[in-house]
């Protein structure tokens, strides 16, 4: 396969140096691609999708009755990591989600931070997934973030940049494992000397982790998953970690409240839950104490919950965090609660409510990226480059209302890597979402997952707007992917 | 101990490939049937859309019962929720809300299945035809091979005698649906009785329960009061009624632990009471009765089995309720 005609442009290319030539830790990878005739990586790109096909290996499409399910668009040219440059991810990762955590407990709690006019008292009190029902609750061990899946970016300068925290229930870790087995089974050669780390410890330490939210008396603690069902878009996901850790995969009707413990309802009768998975929002997950309409959740859930009776991961109330607004003030929460410096600095953020902040980005519209405070997944955002008179004006109006609901950034030139496309090879920009467990101690997945903007010259990579992935690799050492036992030093 | 929610997946998800197996086995012998001779006066497709029970429905959608429509019918036609296609489907989708329970081996094989049958557009319904017989082999095929991967790859344990239970259920329905229509459609006139013609018939419902070999190996000549015994009242043919009673019965009590004999629920209850029905009754003496009255009987008996099965195991019940 060929690179003569790769083109960098003005962008920083996770695979190449400026000068075109690979990278220490992809040297190997580029040796081997270019070893291969045009042909064959095509057809191992076949034999990849193939295989998730077979696999079912899919997500849902709600608009869609008969093919309600699309293979996430995957690209076997993997994205690589240093070790060297892993290692400082980690490291700001470990740290961002101590500090978040430690929000957490304070601000449902005596909201010191916003007594010492740290953060605004209204910015919390106003966001949507601020949930009053919260305050006073004690997790077990003060754990409320338990699975995190951090959304990093990487700009022209090769800067890596925190977009989005996620702590309520990010999805995709299911396609990390998947990604990296179809590429064990379709395109082993690669591997082979690559000293890639593992990821596939994950439902391991997904289940030690749960298991010990359970109350210590219990030696064998019930942990469930639960689901909003087959029809949600991340169903998959669900059902392959329930099967991975080898826990029953439960809807909210298979749960009932009785005698002031949750139970399932089994062929032998009524079986208690200790620990629950719960992969509903919290909007959904008790009608009694959210939203009334939901046939989705379990009436009754929060008050065993409150009782110490069940534990909940992630809890209740993480979305405050997820508030655009509230992570701009994430850097000032790492100062605050640990007295450090943030190890990976946030995207330069504009506060529309603040006044200043929202006169120049009413006057440069055409150049940031507008996002609504609580919408994900690339929903409620404009990006004022690629949009029309029409939408900058329609959006300078919604923000104008509701001020509070907005915040811009900066428009980054997102890093790009090599993606098959047709039989060429161009580059397509990505972010990457690593995902970390809050247990006895914080654990970073190695890698996480890197989405692709399959599109040309588009930055969004959500799988609901065209966007595909790749397997990451974290590698074990620096440039030297040897086989150690060969090499001098 | 497992979900109820769970076990009533498993349970249909196993009716489901054993159906379409069913389906695909009466259309196999049918399309064979035809081109040896034809038969007078007669509609084999009739009789086979019969069997289903559902002839209303085909009717309402078809004009004639000729072998396009009752294959299209009983093959592709996505509305109708027993074709071959929508079987799968739905055998599939009872899967995919049970992958955590089932094996990966069992899901990728039923997922590959609905693929293979989803990209079979009925468009091509000529060169559908020319190797129809193919297809229809490879659909009872995957019926054993699933069962075989099931045996294989999962545990033997309670979900595993739901898998067992509803293939048994279906499988004796099915049968018992067999037989009642060549007594309904295919009964000879007198004059036919004892002739090639006849013989060939009831060879052809042999085979329809891949049974032809096995019944010579045991009774040999051809005559329908054995063929009744066969496929009705023998123990070890498992096609049989019987044995697929029998298997039902033993299934259901791994799944309680209740001893074989006795009974704890309804379910049981009604399925011990049918397979005595089953195993102190004679060839003889059903025909005498009559054979539709028996078969009338039986099904009767299966569906409060299998209502007596999802009240037990299945319903959400309420607490204390």
């Amino acid at each position: 396969m060929r690179f003569e005609n790769y083109q960098l442009d003005s962008f920083y290319d996770e695979m190449f140096e400026k000068d075109g030539t690979p990278r220490p830790g992809s040297k190997l990878l580029f040796q081997r691609l270019t070893s291969l005739s045009d042909g064959e990586l095509i057809r191992y790109q076949q034999s990849a999708e193939r295989a998730l096909l077979n696999l079912g290996i899919t997500f849902q499409v709600y608009s869609d009755t008969e093919g309600t399910e699309k293979i996430f668009p995957f690209d076997i040219i993997p994205r690589i990591i240093a070790a060297d440059e892993w290692a400082v991810m980690e490291k700001g990762l470990k740290q961002r989600i101590c500090a978040l955590n430690l929000f957490l407990n304070d601000i449902y709690s005596d909201a010191k931070i916003v007594k010492d006019g740290v953060i605004p008292e209204e910015i919390i009190k106003s966001a949507a997934t601020y949930r009053p029902l919260c305050e006073g609750l004690k997790p077990p061990q003060g754990i409320w973030c338990h699975v995190t899946g951090t959304d990093l970016v990487r700009d022209r300068d090769g800067q890596m940049y925190v977009l989005e925290d996620n702590l309520r229930c990010p999805s995709g870790v299911s396609y990390v494992l998947e990604n990296r087995r179809v590429m064990k089974n379709t395109f082993p050669a690669v591997f082979s000397n690559s000293h890639v780390r593992s990821v596939s410890n994950y439902p391991g330490r997904l289940l030690d982790m749960l298991q010990n939210l359970a109350p210590a008396h219990i030696s064998n603690p019930e942990v469930v998953v639960l689901t909003p069902g087959i029809y949600n878009s991340a169903y998959f996901e669900h059902s392959f970690l329930a099967q991975q850790m080898g826990v029953e995969l439960v809807e909210g009707r298979d749960l009932v409240v009785h005698d002031g413990y949750v139970h399932m309802r089994t062929t032998r009768g009524l079986q208690k839950v200790h620990v629950i998975y719960r992969r509903i929002d919290d909007d959904f997950i008790d009608p009694l104490a959210f939203r009334p309409d939901s046939a989705l959740g379990v009436p009754g859930l929060m008050e065993v919950y409150r009782a110490g009776r069940v534990a909940l991961a992630n809890a209740p109330g993480t979305g405050i965090a997820d508030d655009k607004v509230v992570y701009a003030y994430v850097p000032k929460m790492i100062k605050y609660y640990m007295g450090e410096d943030a190890i990976l600095p946030n995207v330069p953020t504009f506060l529309c409510w603040e006044d200043a902040d929202r006169q120049h980005v009413l006057a440069n519209l055409d150049k940031l990226v507008v996002k609504a405070a609580n919408e994900s997944g690339g929903y409620g955002m404009l990006v004022g480059p690629h949009a029309s008179e029409k939408e900058r004006a329609e959006f300078a109006e919604k923000i104008k209302a509701k001020p509070r609901n907005y915040i811009a950034q900066p428009t980054l030139g997102l890093s790009r890597v090599p993606v098959i496309v047709g039989d060429s090879i161009e580059g397509r920009h990505v972010d990457l979402r690593p995902y970390i467990l809050y247990g006895k101690d914080i654990f970073v997945l190695p890698g996480g997952l890197t989405r692709v903007a399959l599109k040309k010259g588009s930055l969004v990579v959500n799988s609901s707007q065209g966007g595909g992935s790749k397997d990451t690799w974290v590698l074990e050492s620096n440039g030297r992917p040897n086989n150690p036992r060969n090499a001098s030093g | 101990m497992m979900l109820s929610r769970v076990a009533d997946s498993v349970y249909w998800m196993s009716r489901y490939v054993e159906r379409a197996e069913n389906i695909a086995r009466f259309i196999n012998v049918n399309l064979s049937l035809m081109l040896d001779q034809q038969l007078e006066g007669q509609n084999p497709w009739e009789a086979l859309i019969q069997i289903t029970g559902d002839y209303e429905m085909f009717s309402a959608k078809y004009d004639e019962a000729n072998m396009e429509n009752a294959i299209e019918f009983l093959t592709f036609d996505k509305e109708y929720p027993n074709s071959i296609f929508s079987c799968v489907r739905s055998a599939r989708e009872n899967a995919r809300t049970v992958r955590e329970t089932i094996s990966s081996e069992m899901w990728e094989y039923l997922n590959r299945l609905y693929l293979k049958i989803r990209d079979r557009s009925p468009g091509h319904k000529s060169s559908f035809l020319s190797d129809g017989n193919q297809f229809y082999t490879d659909i009872r095929l995957a019926g054993n091979l699933f069962t075989g991967i099931t045996d294989n790859t999962m545990t033997h344990n309670e979900g595993w005698h739901f898998t067992r239970l509803g293939r048994m259920i279906e499988r004796a329905d099915k049968t018992s649906r067999l037989i009642d229509v060549k007594y309904f459609l295919l009964l000879p006139s007198l004059a036919d009785i004892g002739t090639p013609y006849d013989e060939l018939q009831w060879s052809a419902l042999l085979r329809s329960a891949s049974a032809y070999e096995m019944y010579r190996k045991r009774h040999g000549r051809i005559t329908p009061e054995k063929v009744v015994n066969f496929l009705v009242l023998d123990h070890e043919f498992p096609r049989a009624m019987l044995y697929c009673i029998s298997r039902s019965e033993n299934a259901l009590h791994n799944i309680t632990g209740t001893p074989f004999g006795t009974y704890s629920n309804i379910a049981e209850q009604r399925l011990g009471s049918l397979r005595s029905f089953l195993a102190f009754n004679s060839a003889e003496d059903i025909i005498k009765r009559g054979l539709h009255e028996f078969i009338d009987d039986f099904q009767d008996n299966l569906n409060h089995v299998d209502a007596a099965i999802y009240k037990t195991f299945f319903e959400f019940r309420t607490p204390g309720g």
